[in-house]
């Protein structure tokens, strides 16, 4: 399955997956949907969908919740990714490592244009939201940014109630059901509910920082996004509630695709099922260098910069 | 070992001159004090000599009469409802076009040549003579919209003398906003306006309303441009409308101090008293709503 490789600075996630579980079973027709696909390939997201859906059951190694593909983004004349494709399994923690600067929160911001934000800012390729291209043609932002939930690095809750923060995504994007079911639900779901039940109009930066982004967590959730976008979620961080926020991300997995940005080995080696390392070097920036199962990866990696890497010789 | 002592010994490559560097220290607040000093010391002696001039005249009588020939019988009725009037009627045009220009700058408008133009320029207005701004106002409000000598003319006027306030404060209020606020916003699907309207303004309000204190306290106390305006120094009614003839307290002071006789002057003293509660009163409404807002947050 090695031989597969060609192009081993950009390796496709599949067949990364291959290599690195030779244990699973894979048809071929499956490998050659989720490999990248070249320019001419049509966008229309609709017929995509359709033909990435396995036949039977779920496979995680094709199942993919976010498919990015060839994507490259410059900063002004500063490129920070370079031809990056990969896919995010469903109902799977994947990890984005590799040093500062290497490309990662641009990637993990690239899937809900974030980045837009940023004066200045071009990408190229593609990145499929359940098969949805967001930056396709008729697609606006504010619908992308409604089904990609995103955790910041710092807690950020507005300041304003515990309520009215869970209800906020909520209320503008029209939620139609009943709203203390989803505020329990929510801080359920971030495992808040415990510690504020007894006080929701309490304001949300009266929480401590642990609180504040479980706050966040639920916010997040609530409006019941496809994918969970986490920006370093626990660095700004106490140990015992990195802890926290960890055990949740294991919880929330059963029911929600994440992609985590961490500069923590350890971290993402324990919350992790899939990691991906990137780097960027002088004729390179913001490039993909592996991708593989998490316990593979850091046990066996394929490529020497990973090991180095993961072996602290650099970054 | 070494024997104890109670003080450390300098020795080594440190020379740490730490009596000195006190000593420097100690002159360095001394001067802020006494700057202070300085500053305070003669508003103080400013507001003294005022208080105690214009005092005996302050009664309910001064306040309700309208002006007269005979010190006795004259009041600022007149020119007291004409601040009043005109200061509502600024701040209601000026804050919302403030707000709006500096929204518009700060959270839109894009970073090129036309919008570093726009910026250089509003600071540069900020920094114009009075009085052009009362001509500018002659010539557009009073003539060319035919609003007459009116309130609405002299509001309108200062409206445009205290926009680049408004909009400077507004300005580095929002710019203080967060952007991690801004991100929370729109990453859960806000629009952009959406964001600005739920989350930017309501934070950056308590810094709006400091810009609006300093924009009612230099247009309350502004003279020339309500005279060239053509506010009357003599009143008699007090405004039944926006488009009242009207005066304004200081020009109806301004008036007083020109008398020869030496009650006007107290009364003059006493005017600026009334002036200077009025403009604090306004400017405390201002601070409890800010401090509420603060509460909040």
């Amino acid at each position: 399955m090695n031989t597969v490789r060609v192009t081993p600075r950009t390796e496709c996630p599949i067949e990364s997956e291959h290599a690195a579980s030779p244990d699973t079973h894979h048809r071929d027709g499956q490998m050659v949907a989720g490999a990248p696909t070249g320019p001419l390939q049509d966008s229309n997201s609709a017929k995509h969908a359709t033909e990435r859906q396995p036949v039977q059951g779920r496979d995680p190694a094709t199942d993919f919740v976010v498919e990015v593909r060839d994507l490259s983004l410059w900063y002004g004349n500063v490129r920070a990714l370079t031809n990056v494709s990969i896919g995010f399994p469903r109902n799977k923690v994947t990890a984005l490592i590799g040093p500062s600067g290497c490309g990662k929160s641009t990637l993990l911001r690239t899937i809900n244009r974030m980045n837009e934000l940023i004066p200045g800012v071009r990408t190229e390729g593609q990145a499929l939201l359940n098969g949805v291209d967001v930056y396709g043609r008729n697609v606006d932002p504010v619908e992308v940014r409604r089904r990609v939930g995103m955790v910041f690095q710092k807690p950020n809750p507005f300041p304003r109630s515990i309520r009215d923060n869970i209800l906020y995504g909520a209320k503008i994007n029209g939620y139609r059901g009943n709203y203390d079911e989803l505020v329990e639900r929510s801080l359920k779901q971030a495992a808040l509910w415990n510690e504020v039940k007894e006080n929701l109009k309490k304001s949300g930066i009266a929480l401590s920082g642990g609180q504040q982004q479980r706050l966040c967590i639920a916010r997040a959730v609530a409006i019941s996004p496809e994918v969970l976008l986490m920006d370093e979620p626990a660095s700004a961080l106490d140990p015992i509630s990195t802890v926290k926020i960890e055990d949740l991300m294991r919880d929330l997995v059963r029911e929600y695709t994440i992609i985590i940005v961490t500069h923590n080995m350890q971290q993402a080696a324990r919350v992790s099922d899939y990691t991906a390392f990137m780097l960027s070097d002088e004729e390179t920036k913001g490039q993909l260098v592996e991708f593989g199962r998490t316990e593979e990866l850091f046990t066996n990696p394929r490529d020497r910069r990973t090991e180095d890497y993961i072996t602290g010789r650099f970054g | 070992m070494a024997a104890r002592t109670d003080s450390f010994s300098s020795a080594g490559e440190f020379r740490a001159n730490l009596p000195l560097r006190k000593w420097k220290g100690y002159i360095f607040s001394a001067l802020g004090i006494l700057s202070i000093v300085i500053a305070l010391g003669t508003l103080l002696t400013l507001l003294f000599d005022v208080v105690q001039d214009g005092l005996p005249w302050l009664d309910w009588q001064f306040i309700t009469s309208f002006d007269s020939r005979f010190a006795q019988r004259a009041g600022l009725r007149a020119a007291l409802a004409g601040t009043l009037w005109m200061m509502a009627l600024t701040i209601l045009f000026a804050l919302p076009l403030g707000v709006l220009s500096a929204v518009y700058l700060e959270e839109y408008a894009g970073d090129n040549w036309f919008t570093r133009f726009i910026q250089v320029n509003i600071s540069n207005l900020a920094g114009v003579p009075s009085i052009v701004y009362g001509l500018l106002g002659l010539q557009i409000f009073v003539r060319l919209f035919n609003l007459n000598r009116s309130i609405l003319a002299g509001a309108l006027t200062m409206v445009l003398l205290v926009l680049p306030i408004i909009i400077v404060a507004a300005r580095e209020a929002i710019r203080a906003v967060p952007s991690s606020m801004r991100d929370a916003s729109l990453a859960l699907g806000a629009t952009r306006s959406q964001t600005v309207r739920h989350h930017v303004l309501p934070y950056a309000f308590p810094g709006i309303l400091t810009g609006n204190i300093l924009a009612a306290s230099r247009a309350i106390g502004e003279t020339a441009p309500v005279l060239v305006i053509g506010a009357l120094a003599y009143v008699a009614t007090t405004p039944t409308g926006p488009l009242s003839r009207f005066t304004v307290l200081p020009i109806q002071i301004f008036n007083w101090t020109s008398k020869p006789q030496k009650d006007f002057h107290g009364l003059a003293a006493a005017g600026i008293v009334l002036l200077l509660v009025v403009l604090l009163s306004m400017n405390s409404v201002a601070i409890y709503l800010r401090q509420r807002l603060y509460k909040r947050f």
